[in-house]
């Protein structure tokens, strides 16, 4: 099954204490910064720590994934070669703009990999936060085979736009589909941009299921009271689980019957169906609604 | 002999055999005043040097004080500045509890005014000084719970008990809330003051509104008062009490109450008519929050709230959840205002509350109790009075007592506080057993006392995560690694007691 990505959340890259307890919030993904939340005059010591916070603390499943700044400033290198020594799991490029640059950040993971022995270890991610970078967002999607996901960066995305972000997202239209179309075109995931008003839950809610009725994997957040929303909304109804409970346990009678056709209640069930029941179930587990040995 | 001069003999004769004096007419004219303000010049009320020479203090006694006006108590200053101004030495001082409003004091340990202390805690400069040696004497720490006990038992005899009250009238009904237009400094319940005026020699009550009589109903009646003193200011009301709710929203104050709220829901008590306490940290207010949730989705009511008393408990209680709240000490406006006015809503004393040796007191009938920690350690003992650094920062407050006599104690503390590890080998000193502790929730899983393998089988089925003790101390040591030890000398500056009055720990002096 593929790995659940509802949740990545941004902790600033210089500061130990978030860094240390983020996992216990239980996000799906943390993304340790050293771009926007790290002045050029901590650059240096922001590396430092996310390399020894990636060696060092234990986060368990949570996946880890690292947002180096660009590798066109003094310090995108440097980030790379210090986040996939310490082992992590995704680079996260920002601002992303072609196919060209993915495939140049390849060439410096292999470089560090080679050294390493550990070639093809590392995945990257890239963040999509220009009309540019909209334009080739397949491209970019496919770019790489290391290419775990993209993601919506509405700030910078906005500014490119000349348009300013309103509550009810109307300007972000054409890029949330272009992302989530351009990810499933290349079979990777896709990630919603960031909300920053911690005290309008209900708007961050509503956002969230509309990203959710796109087809996004999942949404960047800011805040561990973030979270609970999130998986509360992409958590499967009691009729959903029933239902793929059902197909689930259709698709265990073929295969003990060895029988290449799936039915349920006399009807043949397709590939797509078989594939959205088993998400059913793998998101009702990670909600905690059922359990692994209730299966 | 059918006039009384017929019978002045047989009266005067009586009166003799009877070792008595015969009655004589007054020739004074009766008093006609007013009696609303007859009662002004002929009540208790005397001033603060008056009450303190009437009272017959003598060097060497004991004085005792409530601490329910908190962080902006003045009348232990005010009091103890006094009785220096008086010439008095060698007083021992029972407080229910002391902080960082009384640095004060340690001018009058240094010049020999006070040379005893007993507390259920200390705080800031005076704490500080005290844990590097300040007195000679130990200062002798108890719970709420021991303090009442220890002062029914005469363990503790006070001599002198000086308390503070919001209202209280000249014959002495006194008060922690007012219903005069003068109100100034509201606390709500008297409760840990109530031991103090049922059992000192002499009571004075100090009070910054003095009502009418009579000031009804009250938490200290008059037949216990001696005196009744009037000052201007008893205590600071921005800090005696806070004002509206505020919930957290620290997120790891929400994860922890996330956590504890599972652990009342599913441990096996959560069923109607329980019972419940709750701490006034973050967390356990935050837990509240979800607990009531529940309790409104499953239709379960709770038969009584105990201990600290805050506006989420009334809150409760009003919308029916909760059916009576009993309150030792009201942590904010909202409580003491639902005190005033809540008929079901019950003021006790500390002995009430949480005595050992009070079969009746309220602590034995608790089902569950969230409580903090500053340490808890692999055996389960708690400390919640003496800092990681050795030195004295907190209150016993009624954390052994409820550990002790409730069925479920929980308790909430972080595993790291910044480079602090809150889950250790040994705690630095040892004020509830472990015996007594059943749960210790963290923000990195739940620790459940191999004393109660049922209860750990409950939460398990619930699909808690519930890791070994020894896994979160390890956790914490891979984080931080292992401290040093402390600087301890070899002087005993306190000593903590046990609430059934055994000694259970000494704290040691620290040396820098």
């Amino acid at each position: 099954m593929e790995r659940l990505r509802r949740t990545m959340m941004f902790v600033p890259g210089n500061n130990p204490g978030m860094m240390q307890d983020a996992f216990i919030y239980g996000p799906d993904c943390i993304m340790l910064d050293l771009e926007d939340s790290v002045t050029m005059a901590e650059k240096d010591a922001a590396r430092l720590l996310v390399y020894n916070a990636l060696k060092t603390i234990d986060y368990g499943d949570t996946e880890m994934v690292v947002r180096i700044n660009p590798l066109n400033t003094p310090y995108g290198k440097k980030d790379v070669e210090a986040v996939v020594k310490a082992g992590v799991d995704v680079v996260r490029m920002p601002k992303t703009e072609t196919a060209d640059e993915v495939r140049e950040l390849e060439a410096e993971i292999l470089k560090v990999e080679e050294e390493l022995g550990c070639v093809g270890r590392t995945r990257i991610m890239a963040a999509i936060e220009s009309a540019l970078g909209i334009v080739n967002a397949y491209e970019i999607a496919t770019a790489s085979e290391r290419m775990m996901g993209i993601a919506l960066g509405a700030e910078d995305y906005t500014a490119n736009l000349k348009t300013p972000r309103s509550k009810s997202g109307e300007e972000l239209r054409l890029a949330r589909e272009t992302i989530v179309v351009a990810a499933r075109a290349a079979g990777i995931c896709c990630f919603d941009t960031v909300f920053s008003n911690l005290d309008d839950m209900e708007t961050f809610r509503n956002e969230v299921e509309f990203i959710k009725t796109l087809g996004f994997d999942g949404k960047s957040i800011i805040n561990p009271r973030q979270i609970e929303i999130v998986n509360e909304v992409f958590a499967p109804s009691q009729k959903d689980i029933d239902k793929a409970r059902k197909i689930v346990a259709a698709i265990k009678e073929a295969q003990a019957k060895g029988s290449g056709v799936i039915a349920v209640n006399g009807k043949m069930v397709d590939k797509p169906v078989v594939i959205r029941a088993e998400r059913v179930i793998q998101l009702a587990i990670a909600s905690g609604i059922i359990s692994e040995e209730e299966l | 002999m059918s006039t009384l001069k017929d019978r002045a003999a047989a009266i005067s004769a009586q009166a003799g055999k009877m070792g008595k004096t015969v009655y004589q007419e007054t020739q004074e004219a009766k008093n006609g005043m007013f009696r609303r303000d007859y009662q002004k010049e002929n009540g208790k009320v005397v001033t603060l040097e008056e009450a303190i020479r009437r009272s017959g203090l003598k060097d060497g006694m004991t004085i005792s004080f409530h601490h329910h006006f908190r962080g902006g108590d003045k009348v232990v200053n005010m009091v103890v500045a006094k009785l220096a101004e008086m010439g008095f030495k060698n007083l021992h001082l029972a407080a229910s509890s002391l902080s960082d409003v009384h640095a004060p004091l340690i001018e009058h340990i240094k010049s020999g005014v006070i040379t005893k202390i007993t507390t259920s805690g200390l705080r800031g400069e005076l704490a500080n000084e005290i844990s590097h040696g300040l007195m000679d004497e130990p200062v002798e720490f108890r719970s709420h719970g021991g303090r009442g006990s220890a002062i029914a038992t005469g363990e503790i005899h006070i001599d002198v008990a000086f308390l503070g009250a919001s209202s209280c009238d000249p014959a002495g009904n006194a008060s922690g809330y007012s219903r005069s237009e003068n109100a100034k400094s509201i606390c709500g319940s008297l409760g840990y003051a109530l031991p103090d005026a049922q059992y000192a020699d002499k009571v004075v009550i100090i009070t910054d509104d003095l009502v009418a009589y009579p000031n009804t109903p009250n938490a200290i009646s008059e037949r216990n008062v001696d005196y009744v003193v009037v000052v201007d200011s008893v205590g600071d009301s921005s800090k005696i009490s806070s004002g509206a709710i505020r919930d957290s929203k620290n997120p790891r104050d929400i994860l922890l109450a996330q956590n504890a709220a599972k652990v009342i829901i599913n441990g096996g008590y959560f069923k109607e008519g329980f019972s419940i306490q709750t701490g006034t940290g973050g967390a356990s207010l935050a837990a509240v929050k979800y607990i009531r949730e529940s309790m409104i989705e499953r239709g379960i009511h709770a038969s009584y709230a105990l201990g600290g008393i805050t506006a989420h408990m009334v809150k409760m209680h009003e919308e029916g959840l909760i059916g009576r709240l009993i309150d030792v000490q009201s942590f904010d406006k909202v409580a003491a205002e639902s005190l005033k006015n809540d008929a079901f809503h019950k003021e006790v004393s500390a002995n009430e509350y949480a005595s050992a040796d009070e079969p009746g007191s309220a602590t034995h009938f608790l089902d569950m109790v969230i409580l903090s920690a500053l340490e808890v350690d692999v055996n389960f003992n708690v400390n919640v009075l003496v800092g990681s650094d050795g030195i004295i920062r907190g209150a016993i407050g009624g954390h052994p007592d409820t550990a002790a006599d409730s069925a479920l104690s929980i308790i909430v503390c972080p595993l790291l506080r910044g480079r602090i590890p809150c889950v250790v080998d040994e705690v630095t000193t040892l004020i509830t057993p472990g015996s007594t502790v059943d749960v210790v929730v963290t923000e990195y899983g739940i620790a459940v006392n191999p004393r109660r393998p049922e209860l750990a089988e409950r939460l398990r089925a619930a699909g808690l995560r519930i890791v070994d003790i020894h896994d979160l101390r390890d956790r914490a040591r891979k984080a931080i690694g292992t401290p040093e030890p402390l600087p301890f000398g070899d002087k005993v500056v306190g000593v903590v007691m046990n609430r059934e009055g055994s000694v259970q720990d000494v704290i040691m002096n620290i040396v820098d």
